[in-house]
């Protein structure tokens, strides 16, 4: 599989003449290439249709701008019309004017309900009184782990006793949140196929008597094909008012958020992007587009870098780069800041193409090597950490004594601070990674 | 369920498509030129709709337009048997069942990302084997997820068998060891390890992996003699990615493809097969006890395409 959308459609447009003008046939042979990455990143095969036939419209006939080349002009108009379909709706939640609001969590199994039900918990709980329920009395333990989950993040979650019956717990725990005070109420649903229609119609029931503000279809990154059967049946049974798409933070492509959007016609509300409790964001309709076209996402990286790092020190460290001056206390300020980022693991996954890069593979992201590394450059002295150099057998010795690791270790993180220095020199020499560089120095 | 039961459950979900195949492969013998471009639309449509990926797709369609000019097909029926004969003899190549020899231990490690079906394929599995007279010990190496071990020790229950278990969040690793020693001091039967599902881009996770099957070749030589990724049929083309990533980190042995009672083909498996030559070994139709059934490469395709 290619990488990068853009270069594929370089190869194709440097065999076709007439540059200066987007004609039909540098368009058509553009658009098949599309097609086949949507088809590949699982884009239902009508959507696709529907989707290469708009760009064609729009596309023929316009003028190739200056600056770029016609494959990036194709892709751009191609990007643009993935943001404008997959956007545009506001995509918040909806809490209406009952109390509790009632949010229904709805999907298939193992698509991430649960998980879902607790980090939407605990992202509303910052401004509302939230409680959970688990009307899941199928899967064995489901409500359990609710209740753990619950637990974790301070959320109280109803404890159905010796209730099994899904809508008598769903009433339940409501008038008990509606005595606590709760603004907010969960229900996380049990899994279902669309088809089963015994299940199904438990969900219309439980959905006529709770009256839910928001019904929120969970839907798995990785789905197929298949996604629109499912999203559309229980859009036309149940109806729902967003989606959460799950496991985002996997290598799938995520076509189905296309899919899901173009035939259910609902806004994509947020992602989950980890197993863990915090890992919810709001869902970003371009870098789903980029994602999607397999353009990797190096937005929530610039953005993440932003959040942590200020504009000042950032200005003062691209200074540094610029004039090689980057010192080893340098290095370990910039790890730690990329610490407040998240992990190793998530930074480089967000990195095109660096996911799959091989040299990288055996780079396993450690985030106890950034403990170890910060306490080696700490037992150097000033002298040691503005000149590498220096830095001999004995020195080398006496760091690692003072740090509490091997000769080796620091043998190695000299090695990679002068191979990191190699790289700003080069970087330097290049353009276009200039405003990445503000950003994120590495 | 007899096995023309579960043959029919995986052909109800494929109805439509079946119809719609059928429709328009008997135009084609009415009106050759004008419906040609259409037809090959259809058709392309209806492998891509099982997951089958656009290459192999292509590579297809590919094949029956050829064979039409060099008028080797002259009906729909031979359309038909191309394509069916086309992905059997791929999925033929896979097609061998899990055999468990009796009266030795024999470890079976369940891996899969999130969220595809490996306690319950696990629970399903305890069963299918118990009937052909294997006794089944299981092992709750998943402490990472909340309930995780709570879940198994259900499917424990429902089938009498022992859940090797530690507190949530101990070490896998340590787990499998505890298991590991009962084998040593007698135990002769099927071990089943749970491990926690995770998504195959988390390295630390899939070196968390490595280790617990480490562990299981220290502690027994041979173990673990299988290892199972569970796939959800649902999954699109990233299934092939994972499969090759799982096969790649930790030596997968055979595939359990799961949730093929609901609208998905799971056509992405003839992919798999195609590409690493990983046999599937079960196929899971719902989640009842009787709900796992050995793959069967012609049901399989007579399902995606008859």
């Amino acid at each position: 599989m290619f990488e990068n959308l853009s270069e594929k459609l370089e190869s194709i447009f440097k065999k076709l003449r007439g540059r200066g003008v987007l004609n039909e046939e540098s368009v058509g042979a553009a658009l098949k290439e599309i097609r086949i990455a949507l088809l590949e990143a699982d884009v239902n095969f009508k959507v696709v249709k529907d989707f290469t036939e708009d760009v064609r419209i729009r596309a023929i006939g316009r003028e190739v701008i200056d600056s770029i080349t016609p494959g990036q002009q194709v892709v751009k108009i191609v990007h643009e019309r993935l943001v404008d379909l997959m956007g545009g709706v506001s995509a918040h939640i909806k809490f209406g004017s009952h109390i509790p609001a009632v949010i229904m969590l709805v999907g298939l199994q193992g698509c991430g309900k649960t998980t879902t039900a607790v980090k939407l918990a605990r992202l509303l709980s910052r401004e509302k009184k939230v409680c959970l329920v688990s009307a899941d009395v199928y899967r064995p333990a489901a409500r359990e782990q609710l209740a753990v989950l619950g637990r974790q993040i301070n959320v109280s979650v109803f404890a159905a006793e010796n209730l099994n019956d899904p809508l008598e717990i769903c009433l339940q725990a409501i008038e008990q949140a509606r005595r606590d005070g709760c603004e907010v109420i969960i229900i996380d649903t049990a899994g279902r196929l669309h088809i089963d229609e015994p299940l199904m119609d438990e969900l219309k029931k439980i959905k006529l008597k709770v009256n839910p503000a928001e019904i929120i279809y969970v839907a798995d990154a990785m789905t197929g094909q298949d996604a629109v059967n499912v999203g559309s049946k229980f859009n036309e049974l149940i109806g729902i008012d967003g989606v959460i798409m799950t496991k985002m933070d996997g290598d799938a492509r995520g076509g189905a958020a296309l899919s899901l959007k173009a035939v259910v016609g609902k806004p994509i509300k947020f992602v989950g992007i980890g197993e863990k409790v915090d890992a919810l964001e709001v869902f970003h309709p371009e870098r789903m587009a980029s994602r999607i076209l397999g353009m990797g996402d190096i937005l929530s990286l610039v953005e993440k870098a932003q959040a942590v790092i200020d504009e000042k020190t950032a200005l003062l460290l691209e200074k540094k780069i610029r004039k090689n001056d980057f010192s080893l206390e340098d290095f370990r300020n910039q790890i730690t800041q990329i610490k407040k980022m998240g992990s190793l693991q998530d930074i480089l996954g967000m990195i095109p193409g660096l996911g799959k890069m091989k040299a990288l593979k055996g780079l396993q992201p450690d985030d106890s090597e950034i403990v170890k590394v910060a306490a080696i450059i700490d037992s150097m002295t000033k002298k040691e950490r503005f000149n590498y150099q220096i830095i001999d057998g004995r020195r080398r010795k006496r760091i690692a004594a003072g740090s509490g690791t091997s000769v080796q270790d620091v043998n190695r993180l000299l090695k990679n601070y002068a191979e990191m220095k190699k790289m700003m020199k080069k970087y330097n020499q290049k353009e276009g990674v200039k405003s990445l560089m503000r950003n994120f120095p590495f | 369920m007899s096995k023309d039961g579960i043959l029919e459950k995986l052909k109800s979900g494929m109805a439509k498509t079946r119809n719609l195949l059928a429709k328009n492969l008997d135009h084609l013998v009415f009106d050759k030129k004008e419906l040609d471009k259409e037809l090959f639309d259809e058709l392309e449509e209806l492998l891509i709709a099982a997951d089958l990926g656009p290459q192999f797709v292509q590579d297809l369609i590919n094949d029956v337009r050829d064979r039409l000019t060099r008028k080797e097909l002259q009906n729909t029926v031979q359309i038909k048997n191309v394509l069916q004969e086309r992905m059997a003899a791929i999925l033929r190549q896979i097609d061998r069942p899990l055999i468990i020899p009796a009266g030795q231990p024999f470890v079976i490690m369940v891996v899969g990302v999130n969220g595809s079906g490996k306690t319950t394929t696990i629970g399903k599995l305890t069963g299918l084997l118990q009937k052909s007279g294997h006794e089944v010990m299981l092992v709750a190496g998943d402490t990472f997820r909340a309930a995780a071990i709570e879940q198994l020790e259900v499917w424990g229950n429902r089938t009498g068998v022992t859940v090797v278990k530690q507190n949530a969040n101990a070490d896998p690793a340590a787990v499998v060891f505890d298991a590991l020693g009962k084998v040593k001091s007698g135990y002769n039967g099927v071990v089943i390890v749970d491990t926690a599902g995770r998504l195959h881009t988390r390295v630390n996770l899939m070196e968390e992996l490595k280790k617990v099957k480490r562990i299981m070749g220290r502690e027994l030589a041979g173990a673990p003699q299988e290892i199972l990724l569970v796939l959800d049929a649902t999954t699109g083309q990233n299934a092939v990615i994972q499969a090759k990533t799982f096969q790649k980190e930790i030596g997968v042995t055979g595939i359990v493809l799961t949730k093929l009672d609901g609208t998905a083909k799971g056509g992405v498996v003839v992919r798999i097969a195609g590409e690493l030559g990983l046999p599937v070994r079960y196929i899971g139709v719902g989640e009842g006890m009787d709900d796992l059934r050995s793959f069967n490469s012609s049901d399989f395709v007579s399902a995606l395409l008859d």
